[in-house]
């Protein structure tokens, strides 16, 4: 190890000289090179200090004083330059127009009736039901006669009905008219209990106007089990109304016809504005229980029919319900 | 259908509170939609008769008419001819809201001197009150009300209209809301005189009939009225005929039309005289057979039609449409008066087929009862005796080959608290069924139900717990919250991954369209490449019109018709989406059902956006399209590959196969201007399409939760590379093979620039060019040295070199 030569110590002049060199700097940089010269593991005190042990006894109090005195005048001034530094990063900043928009980042959505249809789906969720699909293109049997309209039941007229071009000889196909054939296919082959929720495109063929599309999205809802009644159907819809609509709405039912079910209700809920129907509902058929292999002495169920659109434009406010489909961003965008 | 009230009334009291009555029946699930009013508000208009006539002073075809109009009198001139003392007239005071008789406006009446008389008021005419054209004489009223009752409660009427449901056929009758009425409060019933007296000779030898097809006619009968006098109907059946909706035209006419109303079984009137022997035969027609309908047109016939014949022919459209040359005229003297059952599946089908779905045909079509035709017949023919003077022949001709039983039900009482969930008190069961008109047997734990004739919608024991509870209302219904077990939930991996697909898409700020499953052929051809258009579509038999006529096959042709329809419509930039399915013919499906696919499709169109959001001069590209199907597929967990393809209506080296897996997913490209310019897209439009049903196969791992990885705990080291590479050089095969080294645990394109031509990144294809590539190396289980470093990369760039012709051109 090198010893320091005793000349070699600081004297208070170099000290000043030093401190007073830091007084000009400003760049972060310079300050952080200064600090290395003079107070870094390599600066003279620094090695000064480490080379006291080997001096003189005699003259180690005054050199130790003189550096200590050194180092501590040098740091100090460090530290006051730092923080000068410090308060400046901040001082001398050009003010924003803190008015001006930000940078725009893209922005897409979801159609309303995608949320609207999550919203059924979520809100059924919470009681239990779980989704399922089925096809849109569908056969006589599942669209109509398992649930009860034979050919030329006059509730056929109420169900205009897209059929398919198709050979002659094979089974029509048609365009569902409504999400009831998931009920036939699910309980063909599953067994109770059952919960379950079928959202989907259904086809009717009529004019459209402000109310009325021929394309429309519904969603079935169906439960069986032992000793579902009438009253858990309100109960049900009831704390749907309350997820899609919020606390306070009530539930009412009029008596309505659905060859699918017995007795079958049309749903009101309460609103601001009176009362909205909401859907179509009722206790799953006995006949078509017995036809699905379950005793409908022992089981019982219900089933409702939720016209989607009609709920986004009940939660949305819309007034026509063509607008769905003609994907105008300027609607699109409210969403 | 339309009910008037005052018909109602003659059945069933009503409560003073009709709007409350109506909401009862919709309840109850007769629904009325609206309650119209015929006739005018006529405020300040009132009954008043006429006490004394006396000639004008000063004109001599002027009166002055003294009116009591409730306990107070007032004299009035009077210009009409036909005003006399004695009678009840309707008058107008002062202030009165009339119709103008010459301009047919309304008018307020003021005090008027006329011709020297002050005349504070009016005696109107049916067409000051806005009742009819005519005002040559004042209306004079038959009322048994007092002067001053207002006109509205003697004249006019209130209607119940109603959207009845097809299975109460019942209910499509003045008679059946009646009962409905009469069950809801209570109220007691009077139907109206159902039977006649028969003076007549009797009709036997003189009217027969043959039903030769059983099963389309389960009963027909006849009765001969004789000697009838046409002439108007009674004012009372006009008004209640009109009221109903029905023009009145004779007696006859109305009299058939208004048991039709009243009891809701169809009658038909034959002239007697026309129709060969008297002698009907109902029959299928024959092939070829025609038939003049009443309103004038030729049917061509055949053996699916019931027609009502005679010897000579047929004579009517069984159910649907009488024939012109039995129809009765004003010449018509003797009525052979047809009311038959007749299969409704068969009236609903010719009705349909001849577009003449008539009141009497949907009354068939929904099924009448075949106990019908006896009474509504009986009722028909004491009309016609009363207001045609007809005599009725003794007897009626009545066929009837099938008789269905009556239906009797058997219902446990814990049956309806068993659907209901609720408990219906015995004595409000008991009510609501005998009110209805059902045969009611009890004992302690059931009931047994005759069900009238007329409910042919009551057969299982539900209906009548349906029966019960909308009498008694579904107010006091509790809701009840589901309990029990919660049935099991198998994932649903299409709907996970369609769902996560729109999700990822709006995050990619693309908005979500949704169109119509049903476009046009000439749509679908303009998007099917030429080699698959012989396949054969699905086609709509019944569309709505040429636009909607096929299902589709593509998402294409609707989300370039909603960019075309959003840019028409002034949007400088379009960014959509769509999921949904697609439909295919599948010959091998065991049901003829065709295939579904889910399909997505992403679309942009349009100028790019600046620091602020407005549009820029350089429009959106391949590359912008790309970046929303990329954050989809990232979203997704799914690393894919773009590969140059050649896709139809697509752009030659702007089009890639999107491949996972090795499986072709989808396709990324540019929008081929001709294709574009079908859809009326004119400007360079991007798109990319997902085959979801094939991305499930190709990953069907993607909807699980995915697993972690443990951090790293050694650190990485990254380097960049510029690499020279040739024209056929893809950036994506470098990236893969950087990443096909073990150590290697990221490789990313970093630039991209043409050393020959000039040009945008990534237009350059096709020259050579330099891509720069940065590698980031790391192992697992170790800190990499110098060494190890440099063996990696020796090993990539032996790769690079050897498989993709890059070399280095400089290490940065």
């Amino acid at each position: 190890m090198t010893v320091p030569h005793p000349d070699s110590l600081l004297s208070a002049e170099e000290v000043s000289e030093a401190i007073g060199a830091l007084a000009g700097l400003s760049g972060e940089r310079d300050v952080e090179s200064w600090r290395t010269e003079h107070l870094g593991r390599k600066s003279r005190l620094v090695l000064s200090l480490r080379a006291l042990g080997g001096l003189d006894p005699s003259r180690r109090a005054a050199a130790g004083r003189l550096l200590n005195d050194a180092k501590n005048r040098l740091g100090q001034a460090l530290k006051a330059k730092q923080a000068e530094l410090k308060a400046r990063r901040t001082e001398n900043l050009a003010s924003l127009d803190v008015s001006l928009p930000g940078r725009p980042l893209p922005v897409g959505g979801l159609h309303p009736i995608t949320r609207t249809e999550r919203a059924i789906v979520a809100a059924f969720a919470t009681m239990g039901f779980h989704v399922i699909e089925g096809p849109e293109v569908e056969l006589e049997y599942y669209n109509f006669e398992a649930l009860r309209i034979p050919a030329d039941h006059p509730a056929r007229d109420a169900m205009d009905t897209f059929y398919l071009d198709g050979p002659d000889g094979a089974a029509p196909l048609l365009l569902r008219t409504h999400t009831s054939p998931n009920q036939i296919r699910y309980m063909e082959r599953h067994e109770p209990p059952i919960r379950l929720i079928a959202p989907g495109r259904t086809y009717r063929n009529e004019a459209t106007d402000a109310t009325h599309e021929w394309m429309i999205t519904q969603t079935e809802v169906l439960a069986v089990d032992r000793g579902l009644t009438l009253a858990h159907l309100k109960g049900t819809l009831y704390e749907f109304a309350r997820h899609l609509f919020g606390e306070d709405r009530e539930i009412r039912f009029r008596c309505d016809y659905f060859p699918f079910v017995e007795p079958g209700v049309e749903v009101s809920i309460s609103s601001p504005d009176g009362w909205i129907e909401i859907l179509g509902a009722g206790m799953v058929h006995p006949e078509i229980l017995a036809n699905m292999g379950y005793d409908p002495e022992i089981y019982t169920g219900f089933a409702a029919g939720l016209g989607v659109e009609r709920i986004a434009m009940l939660r949305h406010g819309i007034r026509d319900i063509r607008r769905f489909y003609e994907n105008d961003l300027r609607f699109l965008r409210q969403f | 259908m339309r009910v008037p009230l005052r018909w109602l009334e003659t059945m069933v009291p009503l409560p003073e509170d009709i709007e409350a009555l109506a909401h009862r029946l919709t309840l109850a699930g007769l629904e009325v939609t609206d309650i119209e009013r015929t006739g005018g508000d006529w405020d300040r208009v009132v009954v008043g008769r006429v006490l004394d006539v006396r000639p004008h002073p000063d004109a001599d075809r002027l009166r002055l008419v003294t009116v009591d109009k409730g306990g107070e009198r007032q004299t009035v001139v009077c210009g009409a001819s036909n005003v006399a003392a004695g009678q009840d007239i309707a008058f107008a005071s002062e202030g009165a809201m009339l119709t103008d008789a010459r301009t047919g406006s309304p008018r307020k009446l003021k005090k008027s001197r006329i011709r020297g008389v002050v005349s504070g008021g009016m005696v109107c005419s049916e067409a000051e009150l806005g009742l009819s054209a005519e005002h040559e004489g004042i209306l004079v009223l038959d009322t048994s009300r007092p002067p001053g009752t207002p006109l509205r409660d003697v004249l006019g009427d209130r209607v119940f209209v109603f959207d009845l449901t097809p299975n109460r056929a019942d209910a499509l009758c003045v008679l059946g809301v009646a009962r409905e009425v009469a069950a809801l409060t209570g109220a007691p019933l009077t139907p109206p005189q159902l039977s006649t007296p028969r003076p007549g000779p009797a009709i036997e030898g003189r009217a027969s009939v043959e039903i030769a097809d059983p099963d389309l006619c389960r009963r027909f009968t006849l009765a001969l009225i004789e000697d009838v006098e046409i002439a108007p109907a009674p004012a009372w059946m006009q008004e209640r005929l009109t009221a109903a909706g029905m023009r009145p035209i004779n007696n006859l006419v109305d009299i058939t039309n208004y048991v039709m109303l009243e009891l809701g079984q169809p009658v038909h009137a034959f002239d007697y005289d026309t129709v060969r022997d008297g002698r009907i035969i109902v029959r299928r027609a024959a092939s070829g057979e025609t038939l003049a309908t009443l309103d004038g047109r030729t049917r061509q016939l055949d053996p699916d039609r019931l027609v009502i014949a005679d010897p000579g022919g047929a004579i009517a459209l069984a159910g649907v449409m009488g024939g012109l040359e039995t129809e009765i005229t004003d010449s018509t003297r003797n009525v052979l008066l047809e009311v038959a059952n007749f299969e409704p599946t068969g009236v609903r089908r010719t009705a349909r087929t001849f577009d003449l779905l008539s009141d009497a045909a949907r009354r068939f079509a929904w099924g009448l009862p075949a106990e019908m035709p006896e009474v509504a017949s009986a009722r028909v023919c004491r009309l016609l005796a009363e207001y045609a003077g007809g005599r009725v022949a003794a007897g009626m001709v009545d066929s009837w080959p099938v008789r269905e039983p009556a239906v009797t039900i058997r219902l446990r009482r814990s049956r309806i608290p068993q659907v209901l969930g609720m408990e219906i008190p015995r004595r409000a069961v008991r009510a609501a069924l005998d009110g209805l008109g059902f045969e009611v047997e009890e004992d302690e734990t059931a009931l047994t139900v005759g069900v009238p004739y007329w409910r042919r919608d009551v057969r299982v024991p539900d209906d009548l717990v349906e029966e019960v509870a909308r009498v008694a209302g579904y107010d006091d219904l509790p809701a009840a919250p589901l309990a029990g077990a919660i049935p099991h939930h198998p994932p649903l991996p299409a709907r996970e991954l369609r769902e996560r697909v729109r999700d990822l898409a709006a995050e990619a700020a693309l908005y979500e369209a949704q169109t119509y499953s049903l476009l046009s052929d000439a749509d679908l051809a303009a998007v099917t490449p030429p080699e698959l258009r012989d396949t054969p579509l699905l086609k709509v038999r019944n569309p709505l019109g040429e636009a909607r006529d096929t299902l589709r096959t593509s998402l294409r042709p609707g989300i370039l018709r909603a960019a075309a329809s959003n840019v028409a419509r002034g949007a400088r930039t379009v960014r959509l989406f769509e999921v949904g399915r697609s439909y295919h013919p599948a010959s091998g499906s065991a049901d003829g059902r065709p295939e579904e696919r889910e399909q997505a499709v992403g679309l942009v169109v349009g100028a790019g956006s600046d620091r602020f959001g407005s549009p820029t001069e350089t429009a959106l590209d391949f590359f912008d399209a790309k970046a929303t199907l990329e954050h989809v597929l990232a979203g997704l967990r799914i690393s894919a590959d773009f590969r140059p393809a050649r896709g139809f209506g697509l752009l030659d080296g702007r089009t890639a196969e999107v491949l996972v897996e090795g499986s072709a997913v989808g396709v990324l490209g540019q929008v081929h201007p001709e294709t574009a310019a079908v859809f009326g897209v004119g400007q360079d439009a991007f798109l990319w399409e997902l085959d979801l049903s094939a991305l499930l196969e190709a990953a069907p791992g993607m909807t699980e939760p995915p697993t972690a990885v443990p951090l790293p705990r050694h650190p990485s080291a990254a380097e960049d590379f510029a690499l020279l590479v040739g024209p056929e050089a893809l950036a994506q095969d470098l990236v893969r093979e950087a990443l096909g080294h073990p150590l290697v645990v990221e490789a990313r394109v970093f630039d991209d620039y043409p050393l020959e031509d000039s040009g945008a990144p990534g237009e350059a294809r096709g020259a050579r060019r330099s891509l720069g590539i940065s590698v980031r190396y790391q192992a697992r289980n170790r800190t990499l040295n110098e060494n190890d470093i440099a063996k990696v990369r020796r090993t990539i760039l032996k790769r690079f070199k050897a498989n993709h012709g890059a070399v280095v051109r400089e290490r940065a």
